[in-house]
């Protein structure tokens, strides 16, 4: 449980930020260090003007999907931000953007959220996951 | 039972009935006790675990009128 969960957070709708910060909040919480690699859509949704923003669903949710998630939030669930900010405070939880994906996207550091730590590239990445668990959403 | 501290995480869906027990053992000294109000029926593997893991020990365990109520001694 010492070992650092590195996760590649690729995809950028609501459902899977929401896993991928159940996944960083629960290693934080028992003392594990979480380091989030952002690729892609998961990177965009990290944008400044966009975190807020309501990310979707993948089509397999459906209709029914979408109700259940509605019906979560409307009951008081935290939202995947939320989740993810209370997982910082308390934890090792370290958000690094992917350099290519930043290329691609045409963002600059100043674009994205201040939860964002940095840039980095995909060595780093690697060096910084150790022998500790590599997880891709 | 002398709890030092009491958190109600009622409402709130894994994981943060966990980041709300790790926020408030941090504010405690060893052999200080924390009581932790969960409806989330995950919570109950959950603190089990956190605590195992972490080190705390898990004293006290209920779940009257629906909700899960831990207490934890910090070590």
């Amino acid at each position: 449980m010492d070992e650092t969960l590195s996760i590649v957070l690729f995809s950028g709708t609501d459902d899977k930020l929401q896993a991928a910060a159940v996944l960083a909040g629960g290693a934080a919480a028992l003392g594990r260090p979480v380091k989030i690699f952002l690729q892609y859509w998961g990177l965009r949704a990290f944008c400044a003007d966009e975190i807020a923003a309501d990310h979707g669903l993948v089509p397999e949710a459906g209709a029914a999907g979408r109700a259940a998630v509605d019906a979560a939030a409307k009951a008081g669930q935290a939202s995947w931000v939320e989740t993810l900010r209370a997982a910082k405070e308390l934890g090792e939880v370290d958000i690094q953007a992917c350099s290519a994906s930043m290329d691609i996207l045409k963002l600059k550091q100043s674009d994205l959220d201040p939860i964002v730590d940095g840039v980095e590239g995909v060595a780093a990445f690697y060096i910084n996951a150790g022998e500790g668990q590599i997880v891709f959403i | 039972m002398d709890i030092k501290l009491k958190v109600d995480a009622s409402g709130l869906s894994c994981p943060l009935p966990i980041l709300k027990a790790t926020q408030g053992i941090k504010t405690l000294q060893p052999g200080e006790l924390m009581e932790i109000v969960a409806t989330d029926p995950g919570s109950v593997k959950d603190m089990a675990a956190w605590a195992g893991s972490t080190g705390h020990t898990l004293v006290e365990q209920d779940s009257a009128s629906g909700k899960f109520r831990f207490v934890v001694r910090h070590k």
